[in-house]
């Protein structure tokens, strides 16, 4: 995994909103590293950033209520933030695509779907109609859907939500992205169809070889699907690693109840549960945006914010209690002998 | 005991179009549904979107009227009784919605919105009613900080709470729980289980569980039934449906769920198409376009639901049909 191409990588961003009660801190130093034919997923629970991240990426955000104060974006080597918008909008949709939650709100409704995709490829290749409508065939055979006049000429009211979905991806990859953002995917799905769509996600990157974020708060779409997980909370990731090291061994305090509060195979009496409720992110708690909620909660966790650890084979941890865990573990590794 | 009964419950909806208002189209949404609810048991009503399970909780709490079948309340049938027994037995069955913001009124303050039901259905006023709304409040975990606020100045965990205790409110035997925890997340959900889980051992609360979450249902239910588009194709205990499913469908359902375990890889198994229009339901067993096992029968018989051990089935394969061998289940997925 360490051989692999960084594709993109995102450096200490942070980033506030404007509001009308004041500076959201939306983002606390978000870093992350995507590489080559990799799914990355960014899991967490509602408001933690993980779409924030997403739309901060594509240079998506409006601008002057988000305000990027700090940090780099790179994809290969060129920096997405100092990029004009016109430079940006050539780089999506050709280079980095997203899909969105909710189908039928990502299409819009008076255009036959043909038409909208052909629109994509057109803009992006200045190519004829004929060889457009060439291409966008081929992007619906890519995600599974009949490739026919019938489906271009249908609109997406027509469609039922797995193949609204599946509409979306082929717009998305129909230039050939290398990168897909995916946020929520399989949300708005009922399970039978999310996996579908889930397993079209895998293939997606092991025929075309399309690199993933994949955006989510269900752990289990997570586990199922990505190589890599990064697990965000209250703007900041507080754990990054190969899935199974973060999911099988987390180190993370925050990472642990998660798992925990997970229903799966548990009686309710035997749930997990956090103490204290998600901050506002007006006013987040200082240092360790956790600590209040933290049950390792150590002196220094409110002064100062934790640095990303390494713990393992590309397991990197921001935590003081993690930290202090892993130095005593290595210190009775060199005394035991 | 059997606290709620309901027997061969049909649901139709006829449909109107254009600008005659006439259609001849009718949506089957619930069709020959029987199902019990034991006095401090929870049933779970699972399935996809549009398979029924919201409308079969609506005819249960006389929301709709149902177009066959009956319902009986501690053996008064609902449909037949008086209008004062009917309410005297339907103040024991409460609901909680699954969207909390849109199921209290933003107008109402926590103490009015507890009060309501109390004022309506009880004598209770004064010293007594505020001394009932405090202790209700306190049992779904909130305080009398909280009393005077509406509820946007609440997360939606806390409206859901909020929610909870008003249904509690007149004592009821049976709460319907429909989709309580789907728009929560993961960390207030579990708090919420816990919470439903701790009134039930406390007050003998039966439940109607109604969510497609089968993790969730699991965690929760002593039976489930499985609806597929307006029949249940399988019902009985929780523990022997999810160790040993028997319908496909139960099957396929229980494999498309992504497990959070990363080890029990590629235990996703994808179930072929999308479901079919209720307006024009499949002939036969409503599953069988989507069944790897069907069989011609399957295309024309609509399979009864028979007993294969304590469970109830509504199958053609025959009943010692090992499906799970037959495919691969998740324990087969394991030891590949």
């Amino acid at each position: 995994m360490s051989a692999a191409v960084e594709l993109l990588t995102v450096r200490d961003l942070k980033l506030q909103f404007r509001s009308m009660r004041g500076l959201v801190k939306a983002l606390d130093g978000v870093s992350l590293t995507l590489h080559e034919r990799e799914i990355l997923g960014l899991v967490g629970e509602s408001g933690c950033g993980k779409t924030i991240t997403g739309l901060a990426i594509l240079g998506l955000l409006q601008r002057p209520q988000a305000e990027i104060t700090q940090g780099e974006i790179r994809y290969r080597s060129e920096d997405l933030l100092t990029k004009t918008d016109r430079q940006l909008r050539a780089l999506r949709g050709k280079e980095i695509s997203m899909v969105f939650q909710d189908p039928l709100a990502s299409l819009n409704p008076v255009f036959q779907v043909g038409h909208k995709i052909e629109d994509v490829v057109r803009q992006h290749k200045g190519v004829s109609r004929k060889d457009a409508k060439e291409t966008t065939l081929q992007a619906l055979a890519a995600v599974g859907l009949p490739p026919t006049d019938d489906t271009l000429k249908r609109y997406p009211h027509q469609f039922s939500g797995g193949m609204r979905q599946r509409v979306c991806m082929a717009m998305a990859l129909a230039c050939g992205s290398p990168l897909l953002i995916a946020d929520e995917p399989t949300t708005a799905l009922d399970v039978t169809i999310q996996a579908q769509i889930l397993h079209l996600l895998l293939r997606l990157r092991d025929e075309l070889g399309v690199a993933q974020i994949i955006i989510t708060h269900n752990v289990g779409v997570a586990a199922q699907t990505c190589d890599r997980l990064a697990v965000m909370y209250a703007g900041t990731v507080v754990e990054e690693g190969p899935t199974a090291a973060v999911l099988k061994h987390p180190r993370h305090p925050y990472t642990v109840a998660l798992y925990q509060c997970l229903p799966h195979g548990r009686k309710a009496a035997d749930l997990r549960t956090i103490t204290g409720t998600v901050p506002d992110l007006i006013d987040p708690p200082s240092g360790c945006r956790f600590h209040p909620r933290c049950e390792h909660a150590l002196d220094i966790c409110p002064q100062q914010k934790p640095q990303p650890l390494r713990v393992g084979e590309c397991h990197w941890v921001s935590c003081f209690w993690a930290a202090a865990q892993s130095a005593a573990a290595d210190h009775d590794l060199r005394v035991a002998p | 005991m059997t606290l709620l009964r309901v027997d061969d419950l049909c649901v139709h909806f006829r449909i109107r179009r254009g600008l005659s208002k006439r259609s001849d189209d009718i949506v089957h949404a619930v069709d020959n549904v029987s199902l019990q609810v034991e006095a401090g048991h929870t049933l779970a009503l699972v399935g996809e979107s549009g398979c029924g399970k919201t409308t079969v909780a609506r005819a249960v709490l006389q929301l709709i009227k149902p177009t066959s079948g009956t319902i009986h309340f501690r053996d008064v049938d609902l449909a037949a009784a008086k209008a004062r027994a009917r309410r005297a037995a339907l103040s024991d069955v409460q609901v909680v919605f699954q969207d909390p913001y849109s199921s209290l009124n933003p107008r109402m303050t926590v103490h009015d919105l507890v009060a309501e039901p109390l004022r309506v259905h009880s004598r209770l006023s004064g010293r007594e009613l505020e001394r009932r709304v405090l202790s209700l409040l306190e049992m779904v975990g909130l305080g009398t900080q909280h009393l005077w606020r509406r509820s946007h100045e609440f997360s939606g965990g806390q409206c859901q709470r909020i929610a909870i205790a008003r249904a509690l409110a007149l004592e009821p035997r049976l709460v319907v729980l429909d989709e309580p925890t789907s728009a929560l997340d993961v960390s207030v959900q579990a708090r919420i289980l816990k919470l439903l889980d701790e009134l039930q051992q406390r007050l003998g609360l039966a439940y109607l569980f109604i969510a497609h979450d089968l993790a969730v249902v699991e965690s929760m239910s002593h039976s489930v039934a499985v609806m597929y588009l307006g029949h249940i194709v399988e019902r009985g205990p929780a523990a022997e449906v999810f160790e040993d499913p028997r319908h496909p469908y139960t099957l396929a359902l229980l494999s498309s769920a992504p497990s959070p375990d990363p080890e029990t890889g590629g235990a996703m198994r994808v179930l072929e198409g999308d479901v079919p229009s209720a307006i024009r339901p499949p002939a036969g067993c409503r599953f069988h376009p989507r069944c790897r096992f069907r069989m011609d029968i399957c295309t024309r018989e609509y399979p009864t639901p028979h007993a294969v051990g304590g469970r109830q089935v509504a199958c053609h394969l025959p009943d010692d049909f090992d499906a799970g061998a037959a495919g691969s289940t998740r324990e087969r997925h394991d030891a590949a």
